[in-house]
């Protein structure tokens, strides 16, 4: 991809925030996921975030394998979980900032429950949701982002069910940020993400991705840029508020900031609500 | 209601309550759960109690979430604890796995109830013995305790956090609903003569650093986020870097490694009472509150001229296979009485040293073993000889 960040610090060099002893990396050619970690690698640099400050705590799936090549206090936890162990760590640790990384399998599906609690509690996590529509590192199942119709290995003659609206479901649930973007928007990503890190309370970032090799090629999407043009052309940069009632229509990508609300932080309300139990903060 | 401090005074508490209290006297400041009868005051003491020493409750969705949180806080630093009974504990067999994996310290309390399934959340059962011995899956190191009275629950909650903190690996306290509900009073200073333990925190130099180096312990040393190590925590098999690996010979080193970390440290694990064991015709093994009533039945034999002897695993995870094969090896019988159908005594038929006979003594309706019920079985078995 080509670097157009131009209001990065010269010094920004992606190779400081990663592990690179363990390239090549795991991903295929074509895959969206590289885009969306040189993204939040970015927005990290932008923030002067320390790389010990920062914890990234991914699932399992092709997103969960992201987090092995960060430079930071990385966390590789059970399928669906990383939002559980995220809100633990974030809970002991408030010093640290704490992403996780997961995908539309990990999150919306085996991991539903958390996420809909992690909305709801509102801690100060950012969640990074990549959407490739499809269970990827288990060879092309099915997942509840993947449109009507699409042929997978557990849709042999078309999928039956209809798909999640992550953002819906994030927003309604309570999440404090939601924004989506798709990786042909890189600088519009990274400032989702920086944005959502930013912001004291839960953000929910769902990144469009592409899974070339075993979606793409079973759907006949065309290349990896086939298939970033295709969701380009389904971009929808507006504004959530008056789309909200509107009923989610699959490759239409409302991007951009979706929802946002100032709602307290978890862990400021915990402080706040049991401070009669601590005597020497009251005055 | 008790107060906070672990002053001298005696206080008459329940099993739950108690147990809570040696948590946060153990150091535990983080608590992640989900209601579940017959625990939940557990979770109820913690909710109040923590915010007092500076501490997180939280209740979470369920209990595969309240497993990921305490696992997060305790991969923070902080030592962490859950609670629940049978079903609950199925759940978080899958973080358990994972927390034997990473090396991640944590207690999980589960109070133990009728089963299977739904079962009979509010009376007594023995039930999960094996679930906390083999739940997970694939093979792990397990620690398991099994408290016989509010006092004891007190003192192995503060066993539970030490075994845990220094051999890092998860730690499981099995209490029977009869003695989480049991009130009794103790005296909580005379249950702290245990000086708390802290994981062994990693130094030296971040470049090469290896989370899972081998030791002489066999247990690596822990790093913290912020400490500069930024290394890779996973439940892939890895090597000693952190990372994935299926390199067979790196696979086995460690794989040994964790599975031998135990056996290495088993005089601070290993933790039983023997009762009138001299000279033993009937030994009678039995834990948790089966094990009172086999100490009354044991105590009436003697009084009776049967020589009827008491093995009480308090450590029921690893069991105590060298002293067992001992009493076991100069006993006639051996008799296990057990609130389920008959789990530690497979155990037991097992590590017998002769094909003598292993005569079980099970309930499963929900009642307690009575003093009586294994007096009249020590007597028929003196019968038999």
């Amino acid at each position: 991809m080509t670097d157009s960040d131009s209001s990065l610090p010269a010094s920004f060099d992606i190779r400081d925030y990663l592990r690179t002893d363990l390239f090549p990396h795991f991903m295929c050619v074509g895959c969206g996921h590289g885009i969306a970690l040189r993204c939040l690698l970015t927005a990290v640099h932008e923030l002067g975030i320390s790389k010990d400050e920062l914890a990234v705590v991914s699932g399992i799936g092709c997103s969960g394998r992201i987090a092995a090549y960060i430079d930071a206090n990385t966390l590789h936890v059970t399928h669906g979980r990383p939002l559980t162990f995220a809100s633990g760590l974030k809970l002991a640790r408030p010093d640290l900032t704490v992403v996780v990384v997961t995908g539309d399998g990990d999150c919306l599906s085996i991991g539903g429950n958390h996420l809909i609690h992690a909305c709801r509690r509102n801690l100060d996590i950012t969640c990074l949701m990549l959407n490739n529509e499809v269970y990827g590192m288990t060879g092309g199942q099915v997942s509840p982002t993947t449109d009507e119709g699409r042929y997978t290995t557990t849709t042999p003659l078309g999928n039956h069910e209809p798909s999640f609206d992550a953002c819906s479901i994030a927003t309604a649930a309570g999440a404090s940020l939601v924004g989506r973007e798709i990786t042909f928007q890189a600088p519009a990503l990274k400032n989702l993400i920086v944005e959502a890190i930013s912001h004291p309370g839960f953000g929910f970032v769902e990144v469009i991705s592409d899974c070339t090799e075993i979606y793409g090629r079973r759907n006949d999407l065309g290349s990896s840029t086939e298939m970033i043009l295709s969701q380009k052309s389904g971009m929808r940069p507006e504004s959530y508020g008056g789309a909200l009632d509107q009923p989610f229509r699959p490759g239409n990508w409302q991007t951009g900031v979706l929802s946002r609300s100032d709602r307290e932080e978890y862990a400021a309300a915990y402080r706040r609500r049991t401070r009669s139990a601590r005597p020497e903060e009251q005055t | 209601m008790a107060s906070d401090s672990s002053s001298g005074e005696r206080q008459n508490l329940q099993g739950n309550v108690a147990c809570a209290l040696g948590a946060i006297a153990a150091g535990c400041r983080f608590y992640a759960g989900y209601p579940i009868t017959p625990s939940s005051e557990i979770a109820e003491q913690m909710a109040a109690r923590l915010p007092k020493v500076d501490g997180v409750f939280v209740q979470m969705e369920d209990e595969i979430a309240s497993i990921g949180a305490i696992l997060g806080a305790s991969v923070g630093g902080v030592k962490s604890m859950t609670a629940t009974s049978g079903p609950g504990f199925s759940l978080m067999q899958e973080g358990l796995g994972y927390a034997s994996q990473a090396e991640i310290p944590c207690v999980i309390i589960d109070v133990m109830r009728g089963g299977p399934s739904t079962g009979m959340p509010t009376r007594p059962s023995q039930g999960d013995v094996m679930q906390a011995r083999w739940g997970s899956h694939g093979d792990r190191p397990v620690i398991a305790l099994a408290p016989a009275s509010v006092g004891e629950v007190f003192e192995q909650m503060l066993r539970a956090f030490n075994l845990s903190e220094t051999l890092r690996t998860p730690v499981v306290v099995l209490i029977d609903e009869a003695i989480a509900h049991l009130s009794e009073t103790i005296d909580l200073s005379s249950s702290m003569p245990t000086p708390l333990a802290s994981r062994k925190v990693a130094t030296g130099d971040v470049a090469g650093f290896l989370p899972y180096a081998a030791t002489d312990d066999g247990v690596p040393a822990m790093q913290c986020p912020g400490d500069g190590y930024r290394s890779h925590m996973t439940g892939l098999t890895h090597g000693e870097d952190g990372f994935p690996t299926q390199d067979p010979a790196t696979v086995e080193r460690v794989m040994r490694q964790l599975l031998g970390k135990l056996d290495r440290n088993m005089e601070q694990i290993e933790c039983f009472e023997t009762l009138e064991c001299d000279d033993v015709d009937v030994l009678v093994v039995a834990y948790g509150i089966t094990a009172r009533a086999a100490r009354r039945a044991v105590v009436s034999a003697r009084e009776r001229g049967l020589r009827a002897g008491l093995l009480r695993p308090i450590t029921l995870w690893p069991f105590p296979e060298r002293r067992f094969r001992e009493l076991a090896s100069s006993a006639n019988t051996v008799l296990i009485p057990e609130m389920n159908a008959g789990q530690l005594c497979v155990e037991l038929e097992r590590l017998c040293p002769h094909p003598g006979p292993v005569v079980r003594l099970n309930r499963i309706d929900g009642e307690c073993i009575s003093p009586r019920q294994i007096l009249e079985q020590i007597e028929k078995l003196h019968a038999h000889d």
